[in-house]
């Protein structure tokens, strides 16, 4: 048996100011699948990311979940998404610890294994210090490491490895492959290549 | 393969308390900018005596109005910032990408914002009420009357902070928008002081503010979530 996909688009089209960003995109990820968003500067890649999570709404086209159309089961579909977006939605005032304690209050999160995520991702001595003072690179290791805490079946990533050092790529890696292996499926946009098996494109025209 | 246990979907109170209290711990580490609007209600009720001259019959006909307007200045500077900073830093995608329903949360920052901003206005408006010369019989309706007015006015600022969080030049429109809603609540609570200052019972105009703060209770919430979910689609 050939389970319906988890996520399928169809026809996917998005104007912005009436100008047309893209048009007929067509995919489907399906459990262990990783989808990699390619695409030059401005070609919509955050914007057909965004589409896909629901906080833009496309000109034309549908949106799938486990077979099943988006609209009518938004917050089931919401339970079992992580997003992690271009900017990482962190406060700057708190600590990697506490912002992950109040996104736990927002999504399904495994609290009791947060000590665990944070040294995953090299930010043990980083989690009771305030935002503010971490460098960009850092910031974004906090944002993906609610992934691993997150238990959700899809993960929508922006540009996750931008101003990430090499260490921290293999680790982001790392993550992927776990979740791939446990049957979780990825879309992300990103222009480096993952050293990762089976990773499919998606190119945007400019 | 057994499935990987999934965590719980956190309860209704759970994502409410959450947020309310990252919000109370965000004003607490950045206290010089929460404090920011009651400074500016307390100072500019102490320059009043010294600009106008300080004979009490003058103040105390003056005290309601003054107390009430910079009430209303002090939570309408502050309703800017309510959810302009979450779109700055990306966390309100996090709201709105939240199983947890969008009013829930909206009205959670609401009640952030009234403990830190409408809260302590009330409680000092007494103070201000001497400096003023108001007479004791129009304490406890100011008192009252602000309660409600500025749980209204932190209401209407998150439907007006919703509805501009994504355009430039924020304030003006923002003002633009909610001011012509303020003027009723504005209205009923300096007539509840100055009626019972006249020897005159004052429940009429607080029943008639205690209404309005249950309307506003009851659809800003859905308003601004249902702005900001226009806000951040496109």
């Amino acid at each position: 048996m050939s389970p319906a996909p988890l996520l399928e688009f169809r026809d996917l089209a998005f104007e912005r100011n009436d100008v047309p960003l893209f048009t007929g995109l067509c995919g489907a990820v399906r459990s262990g699948d990783i989808l990699q968003i390619l695409g030059a500067n401005g070609a919509g890649k955050t914007t057909l990311l965004r589409v896909l999570t629901t906080a833009l709404t496309p000109a034309a086209g549908s949106l799938c979940w486990r077979g099943r159309p988006l609209p009518g089961q938004r917050s089931r579909y919401l339970a079992e998404l992580a997003f992690v977006g271009h900017t990482p939605g962190l406060k700057r005032a708190l600590s990697p610890r506490e912002n992950l304690r109040w996104l736990g209050g927002l999504f399904p999160l495994h609290r009791e294994r947060m000590d665990a995520a944070l040294a995953m991702l090299g930010l043990g001595e980083w989690a009771d210090i305030p935002c503010a003072q971490l460098s960009a690179g850092l910031l974004r290791r906090v944002a993906l490491a609610r992934l691993p805490l997150s238990g959700a079946t899809l993960w929508i990533l922006d540009e996750p490895l931008t101003a990430i050092d090499r260490d921290g790529t293999a680790q982001v890696e790392e993550l992927l492959r776990r979740h791939q292996a446990d049957g979780g499926a990825v879309v992300f946009s990103s222009h480096q290549a993952l050293a990762l098996p089976g990773v499919r494109q998606l190119a945007l025209a400019g | 393969m057994a499935a990987p246990q999934l965590p719980e979907l956190p309860g209704l109170a759970a994502g409410y308390g959450a947020l309310l209290r990252r919000d109370l711990q965000l004003a607490w580490r950045q206290r010089g900018q929460a404090v920011n609007p009651l400074i500016f209600f307390v100072m500019v009720t102490a320059l009043v005596p010294l600009a106008v001259g300080p004979e009490p019959a003058l103040l105390t006909r003056l005290a309601p109005g003054m107390v009430w307007i910079m009430a209303l200045l002090g939570t309408l500077l502050a309703a800017d910032a309510l959810f302009h900073e979450d779109f700055v830093d990306g966390a309100l995608e996090h709201l709105v990408l939240s199983p947890q329903p969008l009013w829930l949360l909206v009205l959670a920052k609401v009640t952030a914002h009234w403990l830190v901003i409408g809260l302590p206005i009330t409680l000092l408006s007494p103070l201000l009420g001497l400096m003023l010369a108001l007479p004791d019989a129009g304490f406890v309706p100011l008192l009252a009357g602000l309660a409600l007015g500025t749980l209204v006015f932190s209401l209407l600022g998150a439907v007006g902070g919703a509805l501009t969080v994504a355009l430039g030049g924020r304030s003006v429109l923002l003002s633009l928008l909610v001011l012509p809603l303020y003027v009723p609540v504005l209205i009923f609570g300096t007539s509840a002081v100055t009626q019972a200052v006249a020897g005159g019972g004052s429940g009429g105009p607080l029943a008639l503010l205690g209404a309005i703060a249950a309307l506003a209770l009851a659809v800003a919430p859905f308003a601004a979530a249902a702005a900001l979910r226009a806000g951040i689609d496109g």
